[in-house]
């Protein structure tokens, strides 16, 4: 195995030297990029002896010689197929990791930065924001994946929403996979830089074009500053041969609040890392995800919340469903540094196992060094209640559409949550969709 | 009060030694003093190879240094006596030919040996630094086809049952200090109970380390055979000494068909001093295997003492409707740390477990919970309820939480719930409002928040632990 994540890197180290000699981004870019480089040559892939890695094993994918994507030139896409009708006229575009003006509609965004990372890396009038947030809270040095990303960071969104700004509009973005071939790479990026007392709603929706298999490495950092606010949605519905690693970095500002809610539907292979750093008194998070999988599918999710400072709340949701031979795996750790008196600091994860192949491995984490805290974490594993069923049946409801109600339910607690009609809509349709094929 | 503060605690009331001649073989480890140990204590050849593949597979082995959430400087495994015994006649027809010496030590342990004042309905077993010194009530049991004796005595009276069970459950090669054990072990308790029997009284062993240079490697193996019910006690303690001593035991439980076993321990060896100084470091692997259908193993253990606690009693559900417990509570003061918890490893249909697990921390201490609830693809409507609560005490210490779920099965149902809280300040104010001690409240409260894994305890134990752990805090609230 060995061999094979070697010749993999090798496959990168190619591609990152074929781009650095044709399109050279600025300086300071280039450095950044020459020690991610350096760092994922060290570090390669994540293996399963890492504990962090334990239940999902990225061979498969090392052992693959992706191509990284380059800037797709001249693309006719539809892409309004993607966009939420809330987003009309705030919704971006990334095809392949690249950032794409034409694709684009910002017409409600006036009040806010929204480029290409690349341009506000070299802007004068931003590239101090954007440097001194870049590749800071999804650091390099210790993760492969963060590095490989930043080693081919040569595009992406920067999204600046200036202080006391109010976005009304949620904004899109969309990291669409339009590979021109298979086993192409891609590395989206996206900085969001909320100023102090702003307020803005995101929504990332990653998708794809195609059904073949490639790879999605994406990086999100996002920095949310003294009494700002962010609700952020995450869409993961890529083609089911895709592979699919992204990392959510959030750091949180005085008495600031972030409200996050992921969901996971495609991938034969997905895996998210979002970690939230409370590290001002006062911050409030909410971290709710949903995983689908059914047939072969293995979706991961790793979240980090980690309080540093007194009296910060978080919360966190977590609900799977698992079909076929699907498999999740969920770690949730919480970290209560010494000092962070007051926390409060909640964390469920709960899982429906549909067929008798399906698993789950489920590791719900405290660390806690301050005494005067409020934490509780709950995880559960198991099937539909047979009485709540019964209860369906007697009422005329068949055992089919009783299961199916009852998994919908299950989703719901997360799905009505979401503030945005079109996207709950949506997911409503797909978790039926799939439950119905599931019941077929 | 607004925050906790540590002042004294009391002293440890066990840290004497005793002053006694002791069989010593000279320090080291290598295949020579196992055959030495091997010579010393009369053992037979299948014992000899034993040891020996369980030392050769160890020399391979790395310490687990790194999962575990502890630190240590490194030990100096050629630095420790590996037998030390009290010099003593050979045999003993009777308790009048135990050295005096050394029941006025059990005496003082509260653990009298003598015949007319053993205690009633309990049978012990005295281990003292690598030997078993004396058992009671042996003869009574008997009478019942109970056999309850040292290892020593089982490897020679009962060889077939010994090999037969010994290493069924931990494997010679099963982790590092398992497999350090199964190489130097010196003595420890064996007991069988026959099919269909009900142990009259609760056995126990007590263990005593008096060296200063040894460390202790005990074995304890339980069989329940189809039918049979055992209760087992397990008690420790040491002198104070300024340097760390390495208590490295395995503990293997065997039930069958419709068997139950409850073992329970109150741990409160030497856990150092205010600065960490000293202390025991109990590295134990105790695991039992429901091998019988119906059967039952219950884990019960209250860990107060060591400076490090590094231990995971452990269920095999193997038998179909097979049942696991795990009730613990630990509590760590000073620079103590534990890293304990437990193992559920569901493999038969319709096996059940629960863990309740308590853990205290004060000081700068450091208190983790780590468990596994494995289910397996055939353990059908397996079950498992989890409920792990952590209770700080001061800001300085810590508290830590690390469950692994895996679930293989889907008609299985796993329960996970923790909790983490510092004892209310209103519940205080509302004890000390009537009249009540600040120290009483915090105790009683302390009892409170443990009382689900006392009332698993025998009697007597269970005052003990509560004696126990008000002793342990005592002015760690103020």
């Amino acid at each position: 195995m060995v061999t094979e994540i070697a010749k993999t890197e090798n496959n990168y180290q190619a591609a990152f030297r074929a781009v650095r000699a044709s399109s050279p981004t600025v300086p300071w870019l280039e450095l950044v990029r020459g020690s991610a480089m350096e760092r994922f040559e060290q570090l390669g892939f994540p293996a399963v002896h890492n504990e962090e890695w334990k239940y999902t094993n990225l061979a498969p994918l090392a052992k693959q010689e992706f191509v990284p994507a380059t800037r797709p030139a001249g693309v006719v896409i539809d892409a309004e197929r993607f966009v939420f009708p809330e987003t009309a006229t705030a919704h971006l575009v990334v095809v392949n990791g690249f950032f794409s003006e034409e694709l684009s509609v910002k017409t409600g965004l006036e009040n806010v930065i929204a480029i290409d990372l690349l341009s506000a890396v070299a802007d004068a009038r931003y590239n101090k924001v954007a440097r001194s947030y870049l590749a800071r809270n999804a650091g390099y040095h210790n993760n492969g994946l963060s590095a490989l990303n930043t080693a081919f960071l040569q595009s992406g969104v920067f999204l600046w929403i200036p202080r006391n700004v109010k976005v009304e509009t949620p904004i899109q973005v969309t990291f669409l996979a339009d590979a021109g071939r298979a086993d192409s790479a891609a590395f989206p990026r996206l900085l969001v830089v909320a100023e102090e007392n702003s307020s803005a709603t995101l929504i990332e929706n990653f998708v794809s074009t195609h059904d073949q298999q490639y790879f999605t490495n994406a990086v999100a950092e996002i920095v949310i500053k003294d009494g700002a606010r962010l609700e952020h949605y995450r869409m993961q519905r890529e083609s089911s041969k895709a592979f699919h690693t992204s990392i959510t970095s959030a750091e949180l500002g005085r008495n600031s609040s972030y409200d996050t809610t992921s969901i996971n539907l495609g991938g034969r292979l997905s895996r998210h890392d979002i970690s939230v750093v409370l590290d001002h008194e006062g911050a409030e998070c909410w971290v709710d995800g949903l995983y689908l999988a059914g047939s072969d599918q293995h979706t991961d999710t790793h979240s980090v919340i980690d309080h540093q400072q007194p009296h910060c709340n978080s919360h966190q949701l977590y609900k799977g469903i698992l079909d076929g031979n699907a498999r999740a795996v969920f770690n949730g750790k919480i970290f209560v540094r010494e000092g962070a008196q007051k926390t409060d600091a909640m964390q469920t994860n709960k899982n429906l196992l549909l067929s008798p192949q399906a698993r789950v491995d489920t590791k719900p984490q405290l660390e806690i060094y301050a005494d005067d805290v409020k934490c509780a974490h709950g995880a559960a594993v198991g099937q539909l209640d047979q009485e709540e069923l019964f209860y369906l049946q007697a009422r005329g409801i068949n055992p089919e559409l009783g299961r199916s109600l009852l998994t919908y339910g299950f989703a719901e607690e997360v799905i009505e949550k979401i503030k945005i009609d079109s996207i709950r809509a949506q997911l409503d349709e797909v978790v039926l969709r799939q439950l119905n094929t599931q019941l077929e | 009060m607004s925050t906790a503060e540590l002042l004294s605690t009391q002293e440890y009331k066990y840290g004497f030694v005793t002053d006694i001649e002791s069989d010593m073989i000279p320090r080291g480890l290598t295949e020579d003093t196992i055959r030495l140990i091997v010579e010393k204590k009369n053992e037979p050849e299948w014992m000899l190879e034993f040891r020996l593949k369980a030392f050769r597979h160890w020399l391979t082995m790395t310490e687990p240094k790194h999962w575990p959430n502890i630190t240590y400087p490194d030990i100096d495994y050629q630095n420790i006596i590996y037998y030390s015994a009290p010099k003593q006649k050979a045999t003993k027809a009777s308790l009048d030919e135990v050295d005096p010496e050394l029941l006025r030590t059990f005496e003082k342990l509260g653990i009298p040996l003598t015949e007319q004042k053993q205690l009633a309905g309990v049978a012990v077993d005295a281990v003292f630094d690598s030997v078993s010194v004396a058992t009671t009530y042996k003869e009574k049991l008997k009478k019942h086809g109970v056999i309850f004796c040292s290892f020593t005595e089982a490897i020679r009276d009962y060889p077939e049952l010994v090999k037969k069970y010994l290493g069924s459950v931990v494997p010679t090669n099963d982790n590092f200090f398992a497999a350090l054990n199964s190489a130097v072990f010196s003595d420890g308790s064996f007991c069988f109970i026959p099919k269909g029997v009900r142990c009259p009284m609760e056995l126990s062993t007590y263990f005593r380390i008096n060296n200063s240079e040894s460390g202790q490697f005990e074995r304890t193996l339980i069989v329940a055979e189809e039918g049979s019910y055992v209760s087992y006690l397990e008690g420790c303690t040491a002198p104070k000494f300024d340097r760390n001593q390495l208590h490295a035991a395995v503990v293997e439980l065997v039930a069958l068909d419709d068997a139950q076993i409850k073992y329970s321990t109150v741990q409160n060896w030497y856990a150092g001093d205010e600065q960490g100084v000293g202390g025991i470091y109990n590295f134990v692997t105790k695991r039992g295997k429901c091998a019988g259908k119906n059967s039952k193993i219950s884990w019960t253990q209250v860990e107060t003492g060591s400076a490090i606690t590094w231990k995971y009693p452990s269920c095999i559900l193997q038998g179909d409707n097979s049942i696991g417990e795990f009730y613990s509570v630990a509590l760590t003061n000073h620079a103590q740390q534990a890293d304990t918890g437990t193992k559920m490893i569901h493999l038969g249909k319709n096996t059940r477990s629960t863990i309740i697990s308590k853990g205290i921390a004060a000081g700068r201490s450091n208190n983790s919970y780590r468990g596994l609830v494995k289910v397996m693809p055939k353990a059908e409507g397996a079950r498992n309820y989890t409920q792990c609560d952590s209770m700080l005490i001061g800001s300085s210490c810590g508290a830590n939480t690390f469950p692994y779920i895996e679930v293989m099965n889907h008609s299985s149902s796993v329960e996970h719930e923790a909790s983490t809280s510092k004892i209310s300040e209103e519940q205080l104010f509302y004890l000390q409002q009537r009249g009540i001690s600040q120290e009483d409240a915090v105790s009683l409260i302390i009892n409170g928040f443990c009382k689900d894994v006392f009332l698993q305890l025998p009697m007597e134990f269970a005052v003990e632990a509560t004696r126990l752990l008000g002793l342990k805090l005592e002015g760690s609230v103020g």
